[in-house]
């Protein structure tokens, strides 16, 4: 089992950090990895059990289930379910904590999941960097740095 | 009705360095304010589960509480009031460390849960919200800050003194030999900057420039020379946020004066190294791996199938080029002046390599590739028609360097000859917020973490020995980077 964790600063409360991220369809418009996403069979992206079936930018499909969902802790857990990056087990959480001393909040986004023997190192460093901290980027910059 | 207390924050320092003072459940009184003086009951250790500490506030109040549980792994511990002057009652408290990876800094959650008697439930909440967690985390950070944290038991540093320095100093412009090394003082850091002391110092041909008087603007006589260096910090500046007194850092700046053993500088100008960055490696590749990173991201737009013509191959800058280039699907074209740098180029992903001594190379590459889309061009003056010659059409010229002398001149009419661009440009422009610096240097390591970049091979010498170091690289014998080292 192989897990991933990233976590970051992002200057705007987590309220208003979560009304970007917490769409489960709403990739495309925050994160800078993906180009398109939709919901199969119509559901509403906050319904436990929907499928995302979205694009990176570089062409792989992925289709994703949300697990859980929580407005109360800011907390969003999926599976993947198919990729291209050959990865089993996947499961993926991204979190946000307020930071109670200034209008920011704590951002972490882990994975777990398995793979083949050698490519550890590469998925780990992919979905950490391109992916998580790609995110957070696209998430630091939209808010402002200061 | 039980009280319920949140308060959290982010502190500018490993979760390490922070959690080594928390774990320790009787350091409170050498942090926090309020708190006067502390022991732990029975000569049990403070890391001790079931350990009491018996410790008076500076108001007078007496508290005795109990550690409940301690966890390295989760960077997290419980403890409970068992015994108080102040109405506190059933009072469980836990702090909580989480990593911020990004930028290896620290989240600290602080929470309880109390009891109080009626009519006092807000007071309580205040003192222990404010009184106690938030002025405890200004406390801390001031403890950090100060580095008492790390000195511990060791003497006490001076700080806001200037101290001893060696520094290589131009007291007249000319050849390498006009270097000479002098003691000196390094002064304390000014508001908003850090004093590094610094191991390696990387050697630019910006250095030379500077040494022979052709940019007196930038470098009068009697000054030190130097764009960059690594080291680690020794104190900070009056409101320096993000660095404190052990962290390692490198640094490149548009002001001279690196060639020295301490200096201080803008925190501005900082970025902190990857454990895995050695001082020496940090010294040899930041000026150039940022001046990599602008050329082929910004100015060359490199891609794969990009056609790439480097002159100087085996250079510091060359090499680094020449690499991630390749690792970007370029074809890369390297001029270098022996076979013995020519070696190197290739090792270092330079696919088509021109030996030539007296910069005649137009022919070759328009042979090899029909043209390069992108010149990176250090030679100047004495390369200037070839470097015209070898352009495909709506090429760009990057002039980055003039090793054989200022470039005459370029015409318009001579560029629309073949819808030419030309660019003259300086990497501190393109560092000049310090979240572009970051980003760039974020970009850096990662290439050397995950391979796209090989550091370059690096000869080191002694600070004293800049001259030889000069001499080595204006002899073009050189292959790499040169870093002087203190």
């Amino acid at each position: 089992m192989i897990k991933v964790y990233v976590s970051s600063v992002i200057d705007a409360g987590a309220d208003t950090v979560w009304s970007r991220v917490r769409d489960f369809n709403g990739l495309p418009s925050w994160h800078p990895a993906i180009a398109d996403s939709r919901i199969e069979n119509n559901e509403p992206s906050d319904r436990i059990g929907c499928i995302r079936h979205f694009h990176t930018r570089d062409g792989g499909m992925i289709r994703e289930k949300l697990l859980a969902l929580s407005d109360y802790d800011y907390s969003c857990t999926y599976e993947i379910l198919e990729s291209p990056m050959g990865v089993a087990n996947y499961v993926a959480t991204l979190k946000l904590t307020p930071v109670t001393d200034g209008a920011r909040c704590f951002a972490e986004w882990s994975a777990e999941f398995d793979c083949d023997e050698g490519r550890e190192r590469e998925l780990a460093e992919l979905i950490g960097g391109a992916v998580f901290q790609g995110g957070f980027d696209a998430l630091k910059r939209h808010f402002g740095r200061r | 009705m039980l009280q319920k207390v949140l308060r959290s924050t982010i502190i500018d320092a490993p979760i390490e360095r922070v959690w080594a003072v928390l774990r320790d459940f009787n350091s409170h009184d050498q942090w926090h304010d309020v708190v006067e003086q502390s022991r732990i009951e029975g000569g049990e250790r403070s890391d001790q589960v079931g350990c009491v500490r018996s410790f008076t506030l500076k108001d007078g109040n007496h508290i005795r509480e109990q550690l409940l549980t301690l966890s390295d792994r989760d960077y997290k511990s419980t403890y409970c009031i068992v015994e108080a002057t102040v109405p506190l009652q059933r009072y469980v408290a836990t702090v909580t460390l989480k990593p911020v990876t990004d930028g290896n800094r620290t989240f600290w959650h602080w929470e309880s849960t109390f009891g109080a008697p009626p009519g006092m439930e807000r007071e309580l909440h205040d003192v222990v919200a404010r009184g106690v967690y938030e002025t405890g985390f200004e406390n801390l950070r001031r403890h950090l800050r100060s580095g008492a944290d790390v000195r511990r038991g060791a003497t006490p540093m001076p700080t806001a003194l200037p101290l001893p320095a060696r520094r290589i100093v131009v007291p007249r412009y000319g050849d390498a030999d006009v270097l000479v090394p002098e003691n000196s003082e390094a002064p304390a850091p000014k508001e908003g900057e850090v004093r590094i002391r610094q191991r390696a110092i990387g050697v630019n041909f910006i250095d030379i420039y500077l040494r022979r008087g052709w940019i007196p603007q930038m470098l009068a006589a009697g000054g030190t020379p130097g764009m960059e260096a690594a080291g680690s910090v020794l104190d900070v500046g009056a409101g320096v946020n993000g660095l404190l007194p052990g962290d390692r850092v490198a640094y490149l700046g548009p002001l001279p004066g690196a060639y020295c053993s301490v200096r201080s500088v803008p925190a501005a100008w900082c970025v902190r190294l990857p454990p895995a960055v050695e001082d020496e490696t940090a010294a040899a590749l930041l000026l150039k791996g940022l001046t990599a990173d602008m050329l082929l991201r910004d100015l060359g737009r490199v891609r794969a199938g990009t056609r790439l013509l480097v002159h100087a191959a085996a250079g510091g800058v060359g090499l680094l080029v020449c690499a991630w280039a390749r690792h970007l699907g370029a074809t890369v074209i390297g001029t270098v002046s022996n076979e013995d740098k020519a070696r190197v180029a290739r090792e270092y992903g330079c696919e088509h390599v021109i030996v030539t001594r007296d910069y005649r190379f137009a022919d070759a590459v328009q042979r090899q590739c029909g043209g390069a889309d992108v010149v990176v061009d250090g030679l100047g003056d004495a390369a200037r028609d070839e470097n015209f010659a070898a352009l495909a059409r709506c090429g760009h010229w990057i002039s980055l360097g003039q090793a054989t002398g200022a470039l005459a001149p370029i015409s318009p009419d001579w560029l629309v000859a073949k819808s030419l661009t030309f660019s003259r440009p300086v990497v501190f422009d393109f560092v000049a917020a310090p979240a572009q610096l970051a980003e760039r240097a974020q970009r850096l390591w990662a290439a050397l973490a995950d391979g796209a970049l090989k550091p370059p091979p690096i000869e080191r010498y002694a600070l004293d020995a800049a001259a030889q170091a000069h001499e080595r690289l204006e002899s073009r014998r050189s292959v790499g980077a040169l870093v002087l080292m203190t």
